[in-house]
């Protein structure tokens, strides 16, 4: 199947998630689609699957225009995806997953089985038809949805970032089902920030940034052009800032955590006072869990995390809060405050004082604290009625004046520049004075630009350590993308 | 913008009570009462006379009980179906001092210790489905609805076993206490000004502690966003235990009312099914304790006013508990519909 896609647009709200994106895929190739988070592929390949309708464009298949109205009538037009978390019914078994969206009246039971373990085969896949699909790896309900789609009649199969959690022998097998898939004459999507991924792989790929689209290649591939298209260019030299680093405060020792896609493995780290630790990788690579681990809202599976030499384990997060140490999430609204609560009763819930609330205090706290932090909203304004930015300097109000180890979750996400600019002197000083800050952040180009030591994730583990004055944006690029 | 969500607030209001009317009507009308005569009947038999207005004000007490206890448990956003079962609860604590205080100089004495019994006992049934979630991770409804169980077959193996009476063991309950053990009522009236006290005081001291104190406003945190007040330093399960703790008191002390006040004895159905009720009562009242007494004043007069419609028009007096189901659903479909529409529809990301 020949697809194109012409001046394809998405807007969500003000955010335009696909920006006139043009792109053609030819028959039996396998193309894949390459950017950062938030650089607008998910969108683009739901959009296409019928997952969510766009705003403007065409999709031609085969040079005829289609619409869909949902993932059924893309999958009935050949088109079938393969989502990032498995859309599957974990409580049901595999043949009774591999059935569903079969015709009724089609294939009885036993047909079905036969099916379902004769279209295993060439593949190499093996898979009990009878064990609940719960049970099963995420390499493995991959395997099964693939299947599924191939007996649905699929032409064009699009895969969203296939090979995150699954271990590398099912990434073999994946890879080789996909060129034999491709030599049949199906035509694959790939999409993956993984740049290694597409260079085993794929015939072409098209990079997309910020929604439009960056560039697009044929095998092999310029490593080096890629990673300016996915990240911009040019990289410009981080500045460096000699920093005065004094003791280790949280240390964690070989940790390992379940959480987010990855989760998070054998990782060791050392934080100090006054040092700004900023943590890279894709979304999901394990920053999110690293700083939970930190801030003692999860415990590790195994390895220890102490603070100031004294070992922290089953201990929660209101011991590690006791001593200093100060997390903020990135979700503001959802995990950070508290909607239908006014700014003035935020600062009340930090009074651990007698049984009544002070009104008169908390208003007084509240507006030094809005005047301080430079809050559009009054005492009496409700959390959920400030904007991003102001939800976020909220946060950072109702911080302890004296942090010790802050761990902040993306927290200039969503903040317009003067905000976020704003944000960092804030922390910078707070570091000056002694605090240790870590924070993860999706941008490359500000972690650089703030941090003092650079700690790199990728699928769950830290495959780059740095001091920012040792290293370049391009080396950091590489090592986000799995390149190290 | 505040006029405006006030206009709106009473244009929804007026609608969903029209629309509430009209189904009542209908509702009559299937049952075949004149919908009118039905409706006089029902507010005569609940205010046309001083007897009926005692009658009126005995419900009244019990269910402002309960209300003002569930409002703590909906404030931290739990579901306190359990309060049936703490009312019970309650009333076996209530009964067994009372018991003890059975032929004793001291009347008085014992009369008052069942009181902080009947607190004790709802509040420890409560405070039981409350271990149950926060430890074993049970939904507080069907903990409490389990607990209803098995209140509820204690009360009947009390009443039908250990405290049965003299001779027979009947559903009417166990033997009636001495005049002594009970509450003082107004002479003439068998209303008790101690209990309108008490519950007068409950919904003064709920209204306060939900708005002024350190437990309301962490009560309010966590029932707004467990997760953020668990970040902000409070500790989630300490206040669900607290909040149900509270509720079962209250809830207890309602227990207690019924059987020093009311019934003088323990019954079967000593919970009246006030504490179903109060939950009705609270959601009407928007989770806020300000119409609590009014709305409860509401459903005690439906209550009382509907034993007079079987002997006036031959219809059956479940129809006000049919009527009290409809009116509730009718309101919480009206109420839901409003915000589903006005509620933002989430963004989806890349």
């Amino acid at each position: 199947m020949r697809i194109a896609l012409q001046d394809i647009s998405k807007q969500y709200g003000r955010v335009r998630a696909n920006d006139g994106v043009t792109l053609e895929i030819a028959e039996g190739t396998i193309h894949g689609i390459l950017g950062e988070n938030g650089a607008g592929k998910s969108t683009l390949m739901k959009v296409l699957s019928g997952y969510t309708r766009r705003t403007g464009g065409r999709i031609l298949l085969d040079g005829r225009p289609v619409s869909f109205e949902g993932p059924a009538e893309a999958v009935a037009a050949g088109i079938g995806m393969l989502y990032q978390d498995p859309l599957d019914f974990p409580r049901m078994t595999v043949l009774e997953n591999f059935s569903t969206g079969l015709a009724a009246g089609g294939p009885s039971g036993s047909q079905r089985r036969r099916l379902l373990l004769s279209s295993c085969e060439p593949f190499g896949f093996s898979l009990d038809p009878e064990s609940p699909v719960g049970l099963l790896t995420v390499g493995e309900r991959q395997q099964l949805e693939l299947l599924r789609l191939l007996a649905l009649g699929v032409e064009l199969l699009i895969l969203d970032e296939p090979t995150t959690g699954i271990t590398s022998r099912q990434r073999n097998l994946l890879f080789e089902a996909l060129r034999t898939l491709a030599s049949r004459g199906k035509t694959i999507l790939l999409v993956s920030h993984k740049l290694e991924d597409v260079e085993a792989l794929c015939h072409r790929a098209t990079v997309l940034r910020l929604g439009r689209v960056a560039g697009e290649a044929a095998a092999p591939f310029d490593t080096h052009r890629l990673l300016q298209w996915m990240f911009g260019s040019p990289p410009s030299p981080p500045p460096c800032v000699d920093s005065e680093v004094g003791r280790p405060v949280l240390r964690l020792k070989r940790v390992s955590a379940p959480g987010g896609r990855s989760g998070l493995r054998d990782c060791s780290l050392s934080l100090k006072e006054g040092e700004l630790v900023g943590l890279a990788g894709l979304e999901g690579s394990g920053q999110g869990v690293f700083l939970r681990l930190a801030a003692g809202l999860t415990e590790p599976r195994s390895g220890s995390v102490s603070l100031d030499a004294s070992d922290m384990a089953g201990r929660g997060y209101h011991a590690f809060r006791e001593r200093g140490v100060t997390f903020l999430p990135a979700a503001r609204l959802e995990e950070g405050l508290i909607p239908g609560l006014t700014i003035a009763e935020h600062f009340a819930l930090l009074e651990q004082l007698g049984p009544v609330v002070s009104e008169e205090r908390a208003r007084s706290r509240a507006a030094r604290g809005i005047e301080q932090f430079r809050i559009a909203g009054r005492p009496e304004t409700g959390a959920d009625a400030l904007s991003g930015g102001n939800q976020q300097r909220l946060l950072l109000a109702l911080m302890p004046s004296t942090p010790r180890v802050l761990l902040l979750e993306q927290p200039t996400r969503g903040l317009d520049v003067e905000s976020a600019n704003w944000v960092w002197g804030r922390l910078v000083a707070h570091a000056a004075g002694g605090a240790c800050i870590v924070f993860s952040s999706s941008e490359l180009e500000e972690i650089v630009q703030v941090a003092t030591r650079i700690v790199v994730f990728y699928d769950g583990r830290v495959v780059k350590e740095v001091q920012t004055c040792d290293t370049s944006l391009e080396e950091l690029a590489q090592a986000v993308a799995g390149k190290g | 913008m505040d006029t405006e969500r006030i206009r709106e607030t009473a244009a929804r209001t007026a609608l969903t009570v029209t629309a509430v009317l009209g189904l009542l009507g209908v509702i009559l009308l299937a049952a075949g009462a004149p919908p009118l005569e039905a409706v006089k009947h029902l507010f005569l038999g609940s205010l046309g006379s001083w007897m009926k207005i005692a009658h009126v004000l005995t419900a009244w007490i019990p269910l402002t009980l309960c209300a003002c206890g569930l409002l703590y448990t909906f404030r931290i956003d739990l579901w306190n179906i359990g309060v049936e079962g703490q009312v019970m609860a309650g009333a076996i604590c209530a009964t067994a001092v009372l018991r003890m205080g059975a032929e004793s100089p001291l009347p008085g004495l014992w009369l008052s210790a069942a009181f902080p019994a009947g607190v004790l006992g709802g509040g420890l049934w409560a405070w039981l489905a409350g271990v149950l979630k926060t430890r074993g991770g049970v939904n507080e409804i069907f903990a409490g609805l389990g607990l209803n169980f098995v209140a509820q077959a204690i009360l009947l193996w009390l009443i039908f076993g250990p405290w049965k009476r003299p001779g027979i063991a009947s559903m009417s309950g166990t033997k009636p206490f001495e005049p002594e053990l009970w509450l003082p009522t107004l002479s003439g009236l068998r209303i008790s000004p101690a209990g309108l006290v008490l519950s007068l005081a409950a919904l003064v001291l709920t209204g306060w502690v939900l708005r002024k104190t350190r437990l309301g406003l962490a009560l309010k945190a966590i029932g707004r966003n467990r997760r953020a007040a668990f970040l902000h330093g409070l500790d989630p399960s300490r206040y669900t235990l607290a909040a149900m703790g509270l509720a079962g008191g209250l809830a207890g002390l309602a227990g207690t009312f019924q059987v020093t006040a009311v019934y003088h004895r323990l019954i079967p159905a000593i919970s009246s099914n006030y504490g179903y009720l109060a939950l009705l009562v609270v959601m009407l009242s928007g989770f806020r304790a300000g119409p609590v007494p009014a709305i409860a004043l509401f459903f005690a007069c439906l209550n009382v006013g509907s034993i007079q419609l079987p002997m006036m028009l031959h219809i059956d007096s479940s129809l006000s508990g049919v009527a009290q189901g409809v009116l509730v659903l009718a309101f919480l479909f009206f109420h839901g519909r409003y915000r589903r529409k006005h509620v933002r529809q989430p963004g989806g990301g890349t």
